[in-house]
């Protein structure tokens, strides 16, 4: 309450300042882009850098090699397992002994709540919107490999995950890259676990924060007419800050209830469209693969679609970024295995299923404008030319209200909400590697969670571009050092695989009767 | 051979009516066991913050702390105390399947239970715990109202 009374005051403060911050609204915004994208610029350069001779991004590469090197070590782990995973979800494998605590769907919604959402929406639009259709393809593929990469590192994540005396657990790359290396007398295990952390601080405060709020801000934009992000900014940090410090949880709750619905009537709303235009859906799917591999006219032709797709689908999906398994290792399980095999239905739902409905809508709808001559995109500049010149999730608005005239005020509300759900649950994942890094304690987590409200305001006031890099940017470098662990330590997971494939085959491990 | 009854409580003073009601019948029996039970509501498929996840286990043990503290201990005292004999359970789930399983697992014969004091929207479209254990329940169930 104390906090609120706080809360209160400090908004009273704003406000009677608003009158003067507003003459200055768009040169606020315009400096605090600018001062971003310099400061954000050398980090952001080096991550996107190209391998040598060619314009191909090295991290791109970096997952597509680690995700295809996971399916093919674990044997296609992600379509043996797919039928087991849905077993284990349903509750068949779960001891009646261990109701109460949280279980495998649980654990798979908290982290899909954390994953699905403006990734989806504005992620996609902006992969589609520059590498055209195509993109989809690719998206497909990184996901239903990254489905491997997340089975590795959720396993890892339960398996090394620390349970305090007092029943909380904590769980992450942190974690195992700690204790796992050193269980195999592998050195530089510590260096790795800071490194991530420090990573995963910047990733929340990036993709997890800023992105979230940049975009919420662009979709109420479009809805009431435009004004400056700040505002929306501080409104957001208002109630987040009421949230993750208030401890009001009553928000979160209604949100994260909230939320699967909203996402439920997003794929809704999408197969109603796609329904609609079923005659359209070959022609979606032919310029899908024929993009793929041409590219259609979009900026650095294929390889400019390939690009696209895979980033987008590692910011929607983030297999191999590590985020996942802090959420998953909270599951209450015997065998951290089965965290991995449920863990890997999280990139299908994400990625296969929620973005390649966005990507078929934005297709279908003819906002992107095509040649007629040519049957090649339009462009305009590096992006596809688009019927109101739309980009992110004005695009994704503009194509969904072209078929149901009102989605659009659905979508606003379903991007805020998811945009509120991810950042809260990026909060709890940089607030546990910023206690990694400080220690728990009162003052530590109260000075990230400040740290992380300022971040949704500059978030919010920036321009689209360097918010999207910075955030890519952040949750790839996490992709680097976790990665670079889960190489060391997938033998591991290997000895779990066989051990568990083993008594499920031999029968000592049954499905419970409920 | 024991004869077992199981008593579902609910936390409300209502369920002293099915405490007394099994006493009476445990008298006219010999060689009976009552085990009382309470069932926190609970679903597998709720959705939680990752805050909420990693605190679970605690609070899973707080609940049953709490549930075993102020219903369950001074029911089994209680009747312990009229010398017959008695134990307490703690679950989590859904009330009438959960009371059911209990019931299987503890090989009892009947089960207990106060009429539901639930109301409300919730338990119009999906009927009240105690509607729903009389109609899945696989051995008899006495509801007293």
């Amino acid at each position: 309450m104390k906090y609120l009374q706080r809360g209160l005051f400090a908004t009273a403060l704003t406000l009677g300042a608003l009158p003067v911050a507003a003459q200055d609204a768009m040169t606020l915004d315009e400096r605090v882009n600018t001062i971003f994208a310099e400061f954000t610029g050398p980090f952001v350069g080096f991550i996107f850098s190209s391998l040598p001779g060619t314009n191909f991004p090295w991290i791109v590469l970096w997952l597509v090699v680690a995700a295809s090197v996971f399916t093919i070590y674990f044997a296609f782990v992600q379509l043996r397992f797919f039928g087991h995973a849905i077993s284990l979800v349903k509750g068949d494998y779960s001891d009646p002994n261990d109701a109460g605590e949280v279980s495998h769907f649980q654990a798979l919604a908290t982290a899909l709540s954390g994953t699905v959402g403006l990734g989806n929406i504005a992620g996609v639009a902006v992969a589609v919107g520059i590498g055209g259709p195509g993109a989809t393809f690719w998206m497909i593929l990184a996901g239903l490999l990254g489905m491997a990469s997340k089975f590795t590192e959720c396993t890892l994540g339960v398996k090394y995950r620390n349970e305090y005396p007092d029943g909380t657990v904590s769980g992450g790359p942190m974690y195992y890259m700690k204790k796992g290396f050193a269980e195999r007398g592998l050195p530089g295990g510590g260096i790795l676990a800071v490194l991530f952390s420090i990573f995963c601080i910047l990733g929340a405060l990036g993709g997890g924060n800023m992105f979230q709020a940049n975009q919420a801000h662009a979709q109420i934009a479009g809805i009431v007419g435009d004004y400056p992000g700040w505002i929306t900014g501080l409104v957001f940090a208002a109630v987040v800050f009421a949230v993750i410090v208030g401890g009001i949880k009553s928000i979160a709750s209604v949100t994260e209830k909230v939320v699967p619905f909203m996402g439920l009537l997003y794929v809704g709303a999408a197969l109603i469209i796609l329904l609609v235009n079923y005659d359209k859906i070959g022609w979606a799917f032919g310029q899908i693969f024929v993009g793929a591999f041409t590219g259609l006219g979009v900026a650095g032709g294929f390889v400019g679609a390939l690009i696209q797709g895979f980033r987008r689908a590692a910011f929607s999906n983030e297999a191999g970024v590590g985020s996942a398994a802090i959420a998953h290792s909270a599951v209450r399980t015997k065998e951290p295995i089965t965290e991995g095999f449920v863990s890997l239905l999280e990139p299908l739902i994400d990625t296969v299923v929620i973005c390649t409905m966005t990507a078929l809508v934005i297709t279908i709808s003819g906002q992107l404008l095509v040649d007629a001559d040519t049957g090649l995109y339009i462009l305009d500049g590096s992006s596809i030319a688009t019927v109101d010149g739309n980009s992110g999730v004005a695009l994704t608005s503009a194509a969904f209200g072209s078929s149901i005239s009102w989605f659009p005020f659905v979508l606003a509300i379903a991007v805020v909400l998811f945009a509120f759900s991810t950042m809260i649950s990026w909060s709890y994942y940089g607030l546990k590697s910023w206690t990694y890094l400080f220690g728990e304690g009162k003052v530590s987590e109260l000075t990230f969670k400040i740290i992380f409200c300022v971040f949704i305001v500059i978030g919010a006031a920036a321009s689209l571009g360097p918010v999207i890099d910075f955030s890519d940017a952040a949750i790839f470098s996490m992709a680097v050092v976790n990665i670079t662990a889960l190489y060391f330590l997938m033998s591991i997971v290997k000895q779990e695989l066989k051990s568990y494939s083993d008594r499920l085959r031999s029968g000592e491990i049954k499905k419970f009767v409920h | 051979m024991t004869t077992k009854l199981v008593i579902g409580l609910d936390g409300e003073g209502s369920g002293d009516r099915a405490l007394d009601f099994a006493v009476d019948l445990a008298k006219r029996i010999d060689g009976c066991t009552l085990v009382v039970a309470y069932v926190i509501e609970w679903s597998p498929y709720s959705f939680q913050t990752a805050e909420e996840n990693a605190q679970r286990h605690k609070r899973r043990e707080e609940e049953i702390s709490t549930a075993k503290e102020r219903v369950v201990t001074p029911a089994v005292e209680a009747l312990q105390a009229k010398g017959l004999e008695a134990k307490g359970i703690v679950r989590h789930g859904d009330v009438a399947h959960a009371l059911n399983a209990i019931c299987e697992s503890e090989g009892g014969h009947q089960i207990i239970v106060c009429r539901s004091s639930e109301g409300g929207i919730a338990s119009r479209i999906f009927g009240s715990s105690t509607a729903n254990l009389v109609m899945s329940a696989t051995v008899p169930v006495t509801v007293i109202g």
